[in-house]
C-alpha cells in the first residue's frame, strides 16, 4: 500500500513513494538515511523523536507517513544555518547541555519551536516547554540554561 | 517497539465521502483525527484496525468560533493545544483552556484533538469535565445528516461511544455563558505533567453578586466508566451561597457519587476521598476567581 506523497524536508522539495503505515520517525531514519531524530520510548512520552511539522513540534513516533502529503518537516539536519551552527546548539555545547546526546536533537527542535513562538521565556517557560522531553543525563539544570543563553543570543542578534 | 502493519489510510475529503467509506469498507475500520491515541493503540496494545479514515482532509473541521448567539463552536479537529491558546477559550472558559494544557506534552497537544480526545472515551479525558461543566454538545454527522446531543451522553463507556461505525463528530459546541460565569478545573495526578488523572474535577458556577449561586454544574474525570456529572452535589449548591462549609458538603456528596474503581494509578477509597477533597477546592477556586490557590503551578503557558 504504497503511497506518493510530496514533502517539503529540510526546505527542499521532496517526493517520496511510501508505505502508508510507516512512521515519520522511521521514514526519516530508515528510508531517507537522516538518523539524527531518535527513537527513545516509540509511545509519546519521551520526545527524543521530535520534529517540527508545519513549524510545530510533534512526535515523529506518533505519525503515520500516510497523512504526510503536503507537510513541511523541518528536523535536526535542517537546523543549522548554512554552515554555522544554530545558536540553539552552540548554547546546548558551550553550556554543557549534552552529554549522552540522546535526547538532544529532540530538546533542540523542541527548544527552537519555543523560541520561535516567545524570545524572552523565563525559566517556567522552558520548563514547561520541554516538560515532553525526558533526559537521563543533564538534570536539565544545563538545558534551561542553554535555552535561556539562546534566547539571549537571538535577541540581540534581532535588535 | 512494535511497528505498525500494513495499512490502508484513506483521506476523503467531506464528510459524507468518509461515512460513505466506512459503510462500503465494512466494519475493523477506524477514522484518524491526530493519531496520539490510535497509533499507540496499535504500537503499544496490538489494536489492527482494517484500514484507517484519515478526517484532516476534510475541510471545515477546525478552528475555535464565536457565534452570533454567543455560543462557542469548536471544530472537532481543533487541536488542544489551540484550545490552550486560544484568545476566545482563555478569555471566556480560562479553566477549559487549562484543562487542554493539561493533557500531554506540548508534541501531543500539537496533533491530539479535542473531537479525537472525545472520540476516543477515555474515562480520564482532562478536557471531557470542563466540557461537561460548561453543557457541551457534541455535533454528529451521519449518513442521514446531522444529529447533535449534550457532550454527556456521547460517552457510553471506557472507549465506547453513543456514534454509529459511519458518524463522525464534527464539532463541540458550548452554550452562550453568563456573565456570572466562574469555573475550575483541578487535574489530580502524581507529576506535573505527562500523566494521566487520579481524578479531574471540573465546576461551573454561575454567580449572582459574586456569591449567589444561581446554577452549579460539577463534572468528575477518571472515578467513573464515563465522565459523570455529580448532579446530587450541584443541587446542594443550587441557589445558595458557596461557603467553605457548603463546598465542604457538596465535596462530601460528590465522592459518594462517584463510582470510581482500583487500578495501577490508585485505589478507589483514594480515589473517592480526592473527589471529595477537589471538588471543595475547585468550588472555592471558583467563586474566588482564579488564579487561586493550588493553581498556580497550572497557570503555565507554552
Ligand atoms: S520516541 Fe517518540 S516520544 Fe519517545
Ligand atoms: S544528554 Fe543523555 S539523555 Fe539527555
Amino acid at each position: 500500500m504504497k503511497k506518493k506523497i510530496q514533502v517539503t524536508l529540510n526546505g527542499k522539495k521532496t517526493e517520496l513513494e511510501v508505505p502508508s503505515h510507516r512512521l515519520l520517525l522511521d521514514l526519516l531514519r530508515d528510508e531517507i538515511g537522516l538518523t539524527g531524530t531518535k527513537e527513545g520510548c516509540g509511545t509519546g512520552d519521551c520526545g527524543a523523536c521530535t520534529v517540527l511539522l508545519n513549524g510545530k513540534p510533534v512526535n515523529s513516533c506518533l505519525i503515520f507517513s500516510g497523512e504526510l502529503d503536503g507537510a513541511d518537516i523541518v528536523t535536526i539536519e535542517g537546523l543549522k544555518i548554512g554552515p554555522e551552527m544554530h545558536p540553539v546548539q552552540r548554547a546546548f555545547v558551550q553550556d554543557g547541555g549534552v552529554q549522552c546526546g540522546y535526547c538532544t536533537s529532540g530538546m533542540l527542535m523542541m527548544s527552537k519551536a519555543l523560541l520561535d513562538e516567545n524570545p524572552d521565556p523565563s525559566e517556567d517557560d522552558i520548563r514547561f516547554a520541554i516538560s515532553g522531553n525526558l533526559c537521563r543525563c543533564t538534570g536539565y539544570a544545563k538545558i534551561v540554561k542553554a535555552v535561556q543563553d539562546a534566547a539571549r543570543e537571538l535577541r540581540n542578534r534581532r535588535s | 517497539m512494535k511497528r505498525p502493519e500494513p495499512l490502508e489510510i484513506f483521506q476523503p475529503t467531506s464528510l459524507k465521502a468518509a461515512s460513505t467509506l466506512v459503510k462500503e469498507q465494512g466494519p475493523g475500520g477506524r477514522f484518524l483525527a491526530g493519531g496520539t491515541d490510535l497509533v499507540i493503540a496499535v504500537k503499544e496494545k496490538g489494536y489492527k484496525p482494517k484500514y484507517v479514515v484519515d478526517l484532516k482532509r476534510i475541510p471545515g473541521l477546525t478552528g475555535i468560533r464565536v457565534e452570533k448567539d454567543g455560543s462557542v463552536t469548536i471544530g472537532a479537529l481543533t487541536t488542544m493545544h489551540e484550545v490552550e491558546t486560544s484568545p476566545v477559550v482563555l478569555n471566556k472558559y480560562p479553566f477549559l483552556a487549562r484543562s487542554a494544557a493539561e493533557v500531554g506534552s506540548v508534541q501531543i497537544r500539537n496533533r491530539a484533538t479535542i473531537g479525537g480526545n472525545m472520540a476516543n472515551a477515555t474515562p480520564s479525558a482532562d478536557v471531557a469535565p470542563a466540557l461537561i461543566a460548561l453543557e457541551a454538545k457534541a455535533k454528529i454527522s451521519g449518513l442521514n445528516g446531522e444529529r447533535t446531543i449534550s457532550l454527556e451522553e456521547l460517552f457510553r463507556g471506557p472507549g465506547q461511544t453513543n456514534l454509529a461505525p459511519e458518524e463522525i463528530l464534527t464539532a463541540i459546541v458550548i452554550p452562550p455563558a453568563s456573565s456570572g460565569l466562574r469555573g475550575d478545573y483541578i487535574k489530580f495526578s502524581p507529576r506535573e505533567m505527562m500523566d494521566l488523572a487520579y481524578v479531574g474535577v471540573a465546576v461551573a458556577l454561575d454567580l449572582h453578586d459574586g456569591k449567589q449561586c444561581r446554577k452549579a454544574r460539577i463534572a468528575l474525570g477518571a472515578v467513573s466508566p464515563t465522565p459523570m456529572r455529580a448532579r446530587r452535589a450541584e443541587a446542594l449548591l443550587e441557589n445558595q451561597t458557596v461557603t467553605e462549609e457548603l463546598a465542604e458538603k457538596a465535596g462530601a456528596e460528590a465522592a459518594a457519587e462517584s463510582k470510581p474503581i482500583s487500578d495501577v494509578r490508585s485505589s478507589a477509597d483514594y480515589r473517592r476521598e480526592m473527589v471529595r477533597v477537589n471538588t471543595k477546592r475547585a468550588l472555592l477556586n471558583a467563586v474566588a476567581g482564579e488564579p487561586a490557590f493550588w493553581v498556580e503551578r497550572r497557570d503555565r503557558r507554552y
